[in-house]
C-alpha cells in the first residue's frame, strides 16, 4: 500500500524538492527555519501558510475534475463567503454564526453548480461560468460595494494566528486534506467518484447514484472554497468583493494538473494535488526571494509549470520508453554482430 | 505474399500477448484470424496498424519491412482497419464521414458539391445509392459498417482488417457486408477477418490461422478443416457438447415471479404484457432496433416506463431507476459493454464489486480482502484470462471484459437477471460455458430475460420466446412452437402485414437489401490516401 502511494506521488515530490533546491541556489536562506516567540518562522513556513487557499481549493477541485468536471466559480465563491463572514462580524452577530453562515453559503453555491451540472445536464464549464460571473456581483451586493473591514481578533486568528508553532491556515488545509483523504479512501466514496468520472452511464447501470454523487462533489468544492474565503478574509481583516480569490480557480486547476490528475476524470490523488499547490507557491515565493524583477514573475512561473507538465505528460513517457527500447534493440543487435 | 509476419512478439507487463507468431496474407484472399478470448488476435492487429509497437519480429508488406507508428502511417502504407464498434462520427453526414480530413477543396474552402459527388461515387462502388447528406446516425449499423469499410479501403487499399465487424448485425445485414467483402477480395485486396462466429468463418474465408495463448497454432485452407477440429485447435481440447441445438428441459409450469402489464414508453417500446416465472428463462427475439433492448431498458429503469405497472407477489414494484430496479432484485448486463458496461480505468476487482458496493452504500465499504476474494473467485469460475485481479479492465481482451460484466451481476445474486447479448464477442469455449452457467442459475431458481441475435443460442436457453417487431411484442412461442423457422417467420412478419420502413432507423429504405454487385473501379483510383479513421477522437474529446 505505502510504496504504491509513494510511486504515485514521486513526480510531484521530486519536482518540489528540485524547485526548493533551485530557489536555495539563488537564496541560500530559503530552507532555514527558526523558532521564536513560540512559533516557527522561515520562508518555507511562509510557503506553507500562503499555500492555504490554493491547497484547499485543490482538494475540492481534484474531486470535481475526477468526475470529468471543472469548477470555474471557486474564486467567486471565495469572495461570496468572505463577504458573508465579514458582513456578519461587522453587523455584530458573533463569530460562530458568521463562520456557519459562510460555510452554508459555500455549500449553497456548490449545490447550485451541482444541480446545473448533474440534474439539468449543463456542461460543467458553462454551468460554473454562470456563477463565476454572477458570484462577484453577489459578493458586491453583500459588501455594498465597499471593502468591508472588521476588527475581531478571534476571526483574524483564523487567517494570521499561530497554533502549536504553525500558522493556523496551515493546520486548516492540512486538516482538510487529511480528513478528505480519510473520508474518500476509508469508505467507498473515492472509488465510486472515480467510476462516475470514468463512465457515468456504466456506473449508473451498476446502481451507483451518480447524480447525488456529482452534486455532493460540487458541494464539497463549495465547502473548500468557503474555507479558503474565510482564511483570506481573516488574513486581511476585510472582505474585498472585487479581488478576494481573483484567478484562484486557475491556480487550483493548475495544482490539480501538476498533481498528475487527468482532466478527463477518473483516478485521482488529493495528496498529489496539494503538493501541486505547494509547488505553485514555492515558485511564486521563490521567484520573489531569488530577487528577479517582479515583471519576470509570471513568465518564469509559466515556464516552470510548463516544464513540469511536459515532463509528466504520458506522451513524453511513452516516447521515452520507445526510445529506450530502440536503444536496447540496437545495443543487442550490435552485440550479436560483434559475437559473430 | 502481400503481407508476411515473422516471429512477431509483443509483451505487456505480466502477459506475453504474442509469442513469436508467423502469419502470411496473400493478395486476393480472406484470411480468418481465430482464437480464444485473449489469444492475441487484437494485439496482432494493433501491431499491424501501428496502435502498438512490436517488441520483436518482422513485418513485410510487398517485400518491404514496415514498422508503422500510428494508424495514419499504417494507412499510408496500405493497411486499413474496421473495428467492431463503428469508429465514425454519428452527427456528421455520410459524405463528411467518408471524406473527413480529405474534403475536396476549392480556393481553400470545402467544395461540398464535389464532396457529394465523390462520396456518391465511392458508395456506388459498393452498390449503395443513398442520400449522402443525411446524418450517419440515421443509417442502419450495417450501412455504417459498409461506410467504414469504404472509407478504410479508399484510404489504404492493400490490406483490409476486419476485427469482429459483424457482431451487431443481423443475418441479412451480414450477407450484405459479406457481399462487399467478397468483392473487395476479388479486386485483389488481402483481407484479415476476426470473428467468433465459426459459421461465418466457414462461409466467408479462404484460409484461417489459429492463435492460442499468443502462439501460432495452425494455418490451413478453411475448406480442409471441420468445425470440431477447428475448435480443438482453438481451445487446445475438444468441446464435449456445444449445448447449441439442445433445448432446455421442460420443467412444467412455474410459480409466477413478476408480472408486467401495459409496460411501455413512448417512442421506445409499445406497451407490453409479460409474465416471468420463477426459474424461467424468457428469450427476446427480433431484428436490430425491434425493441428488445428498449424493453429491457424500460424494465430496468434506464428508460423508465411511462405506462403500466410491474408487480411481484408482494405488490407493485418501483422500477423508476436502475437503483430502484436493483433494490427490487433485478440485474442487467447491457449489450454495449464499452459504453454501458465496463469502467475502463478501474481494475477488474473494482469492476466486479461495483454494483455490490453501490447497493451497500458508500459508507460501508467492502473490505479489501473480501473484494479480492470475490474477484478471484469469479476470475476462476468464468475463466477470465488476466494476469491478476488488479489489472485495468480496459487492458483485457474484448471477450474477457464481457465476462467481467457478467461476473459483476452474478456477484449480486439477483432474482431476475436481464442479459442483453451475453455472448457477444465471446469465444466458442466460453460460449458453451456461459450457456452452462445460465442453466445452472436457472437450477438455483434465478429468472432470466435473455436477448440474443443468435437464434440457436436463444432456443438453447429459453423456455419461452417473445418475438418483437417494430417496437412491439408480437408473438410468444413456447414448448413445441419454438423452432428456427417459426421464429424467423414471426420476425419477418410473414403472417402479419409489415408496416413499411419501420423496421430500422432510416437509411435502409433506399439501400438495396442484398449486397449489390461492386463496381469495377480499380482500387488505385481511390481518391484519398491518408486519413486516420481510428484517430478521429470520437470518445475522449467527444464531450
Ligand atoms: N494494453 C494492454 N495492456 C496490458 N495487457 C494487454 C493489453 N492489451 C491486451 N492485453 C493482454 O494481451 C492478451 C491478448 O489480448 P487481445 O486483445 O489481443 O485478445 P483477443 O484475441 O483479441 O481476444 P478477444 O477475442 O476477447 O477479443 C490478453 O491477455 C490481454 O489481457
Ligand atoms: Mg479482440
Amino acid at each position: 500500500m505505502m510504496p504504491q502511494v509513494l510511486t504515485r506521488l514521486a513526480p510531484q515530490l521530486i519536482a518540489l524538492v528540485v524547485l526548493m533546491g533551485l530557489v536555495t541556489l539563488f537564496y541560500p536562506g530559503f530552507l532555514s527555519i527558526s523558532y521564536s516567540d513560540g512559533r516557527l518562522v522561515g520562508p518555507m513556513i511562509d510557503v506553507l501558510k500562503r499555500s492555504a487557499p490554493v491547497a484547499l481549493l485543490a482538494i475540492g477541485m481534484t474531486l470535481v475534475i475526477a468526475t470529468r468536471g471543472i469548477d470555474l466559480s471557486v474564486g467567486a465563491i471565495v469572495a461570496i463567503c468572505g463577504a458573508v463572514a465579514a458582513y456578519m462580524i461587522a453587523s455584530g452577530y458573533g463569530l460562530p454564526l458568521a463562520l456557519a453562515l459562510a460555510l452554508v453559503a459555500g455549500l449553497a453555491a456548490g449545490l447550485w453548480n451541482g444541480v446545473l451540472v448533474a440534474v439539468i445536464g449543463v456542461q460543467p464549464f458553462v454551468a460554473t461560468l454562470i456563477l463565476m460571473t454572477m458570484g462577484r456581483g453577489i459578493a458586491q451586493l453583500i459588501t455594498e460595494g465597499r471593502i468591508l473591514t472588521f476588527t475581531d481578533p478571534a476571526f483574524a486568528f483564523i487567517g494570521s494566528g499561530t497554533a502549536l508553532g504553525l500558522p493556523v491556515p496551515v493546520w486548516i488545509w492540512l486538516g482538510a486534506a487529511v480528513l478528505a483523504v480519510a473520508l474518500l479512501r476509508r469508505t467507498a466514496l473515492g472509488m465510486l467518484i472515480e467510476a462516475v468520472g470514468i463512465n457515468r452511464k456504466a456506473s449508473a447501470v451498476a446502481g451507483v447514484n451518480a447524480t447525488v454523487l456529482l452534486v455532493a462533489v460540487y458541494m464539497a468544492m463549495g465547502l473548500c472554497a468557503a474555507l479558503a474565503g474565510l482564511i483570506i478574509t481573516a488574513d486581511i481583516r476585510g472582505a474585498d468583493a472585487n479581488n478576494a480569490g481573483l484567478w484562484l480557480e486557475l491556480d487550483a486547476i493548475l495544482a490539480v494538473v501538476i498533481g498528475g490528475n487527468s482532466l478527463l476524470g477518473g483516478r485521482f490523488s488529493i495528496a498529489a494535488a496539494v503538493i501541486g499547490a505547494l509547488i505553485i507557491q514555492t515558485i511564486t515565493i521563490g521567484i520573489r526571494l531569488a530577487g528577479f524583477p517582479s515583471e519576470y514573475n509570471l513568465v518564469i512561473k509559466a515556464v516552470l509549470v510548463l516544464v513540469i507538465l511536459v515532463l509528466q505528460s504520458p506522451r513524453i513517457a511513452s516516447e521515452y520508453a520507445f526510445w529506450r527500447q530502440e536503444a536496447r534493440r540496437k545495443r543487442e543487435a550490435q552485440l550479436k554482430g560483434a559475437g559473430r | 505474399m502481400l503481407l508476411s509476419i515473422r516471429s512477431l512478439t509483443k509483451e505487456f507487463p505480466g502477459t506475453k500477448a504474442l509469442d513469436s507468431v508467423d502469419f502470411d496474407l496473400r493478395a486476393g484472399e480472406i484470411h480468418a484470424l481465430l482464437g480464444e478470448n485473449g489469444a492475441g488476435k487484437s494485439t496482432l492487429i494493433k501491431c499491424l496498424t501501428g496502435a502498438y509497437q512490436r517488441d520483436a519480429g518482422t513485418v513485410t508488406l510487398e517485400g518491404r519491412e514496415i514498422a508503422p507508428r500510428s494508424t495514419v502511417e499504417a494507412q499510408d502504407l496500405g493497411i486499413g482497419t474496421v473495428y467492431q464498434e463503428v469508429n465514425l462520427l454519428p452527427n456528421l453526414t455520410v459524405a463528411q464521414n467518408l471524406l473527413f480530413g480529405h474534403e475536396p477543396r476549392r480556393m481553400g474552402l470545402i467544395d461540398s458539391r464535389a464532396m457529394r459527388l465523390r462520396a456518391r461515387a465511392m458508395l456506388a462502388e459498393y452498390g449503395l445509392d443513398l442520400n449522402v447528406d443525411r446524418d450517419l446516425a440515421t443509417c442502419s449499423v450495417a450501412i455504417q459498417q459498409i461506410i467504414a469499410i469504404a472509407r478504410a479501403v479508399s484510404l489504404s487499399g492493400k490490406v483490409l482488417i476486419l476485427d469482429e465487424p459483424t457482431a451487431s448485425l443481423d443475418a441479412r445485414e451480414i450477407e450484405m457486408v459479406f457481399g462487399v467483402v467478397r468483392n473487395l477480395r476479388d479486386r485483389g485486396l488481402g483481407i484479415v477477418f476476426v470473428s467468433h462466429f465459426l459459421d461465418q468463418v466457414f462461409d466467408l474465408t479462404d484460409r484461417l490461422t489459429v492463435l492460442r495463448n499468443g502462439r501460432h497454432i495452425v494455418t490451413e485452407e478453411t475448406a480442409t478443416l471441420d468445425r470440431v477440429r477447428l475448435i480443438e485447435h482453438m481451445l487446445g481440447r475438444s468441446l464435449q457438447d456445444e449445448v447449441l441445438h439442445s433445448r432446455p428441459p421442460d420443467r412444467g409450469p412455474r410459480p409466477e415471479l413478476l408480472r408486467f402489464t401495459g409496460f411501455g414508453r413512448k417512442g421506445r417500446i409499445e406497451p407490453f404484457d409479460l409474465d416471468i416465472g420463477a426459474g424461467e428463462v424468457v428469450g427476446l427475439a427480433g431484428l436490430l432496433g425491434s425493441g428488445r433492448t428498449e424493453s429491457a431498458e424500460a424494465i430496468f429503469g434506464l428508460q423508465p416506463a411511462q405506462t403500466g405497472e410491474a408487480r411481484d407477489r408482494s405488490g407493485v414494484l418501483d422500477l423508476s431507476s436502475p437503483r430502484k430496479a436493483i433494490a427490487a432484485g433485478f440485474g442487467f448486463a447491457p449489450e454495449d459493454r464499452k459504453t454501458d458496461g465496463i469502467v475502463a480505468d478501474l481494475s477488474i476487482r473494482e469492476n466486479i464489486i461495483l454494483a455490490l458496493q453501490a447497493r451497500r452504500g458508500w459508507a460501508r465499504p467492502i473490505a479489501r480482502a473480501e473484494q479480492a476474494r470475490i474477484a478471484v473467485d469469479y476470475i476462476r469460475r468464468l475463466d477470465i484470462r488476466t494476469s491478476g485481479p488488479e489489472k485495468r479492465i480496459g487492458e483485457l481482451s474484448g471477450g474477457n471484459q464481457q465476462k467481467v460484466v457478467l461476473a459483476r451481476w452474478l456477484a449480486m445474486n439477483p432474482r431476475f437477471l436481464i442479459l442483453d447479448e451475453p455472448t457477444r464477442g465471446i469465444d466458442v469455449g466460453a460460449h458453451a460455458e456461459i450457456l452452462h452457467l445460465i442453466h445452472q442459475l436457472v437450477e438455483q431458481g434465478m429468472s432470466l430475460l435473455v436477448i440474443s441475435s443468435e437464434l440457436d443460442e436463444l432456443m438453447a436457453v429459453s423456455n419461452r420466446i417473445i418475438v418483437l417487431r417494430d417496437r412491439r411484442h408480437i408473438a410468444a412461442l413456447a414448448g413445441d412452437e419454438v423452432s428456427g423457422p417459426t421464429i424467423m417467420r414471426a420476425i419477418a412478419g410473414v403472417d402479419a402485414p409489415v408496416e413499411k420502413g419501420a423496421v430500422e432507423k432510416g437509411c435502409v429504405e433506399d439501400a438495396p437489401v442484398e449486397a449489390a454487385p461492386v463496381g469495377t473501379a480499380p482500387v488505385e483510383d481511390a481518391p484519398v490516401k491518408d486519413m486516420p479513421v481510428e484517430d478521429v477522437p470520437v470518445e475522449k474529446g467527444g464531450e
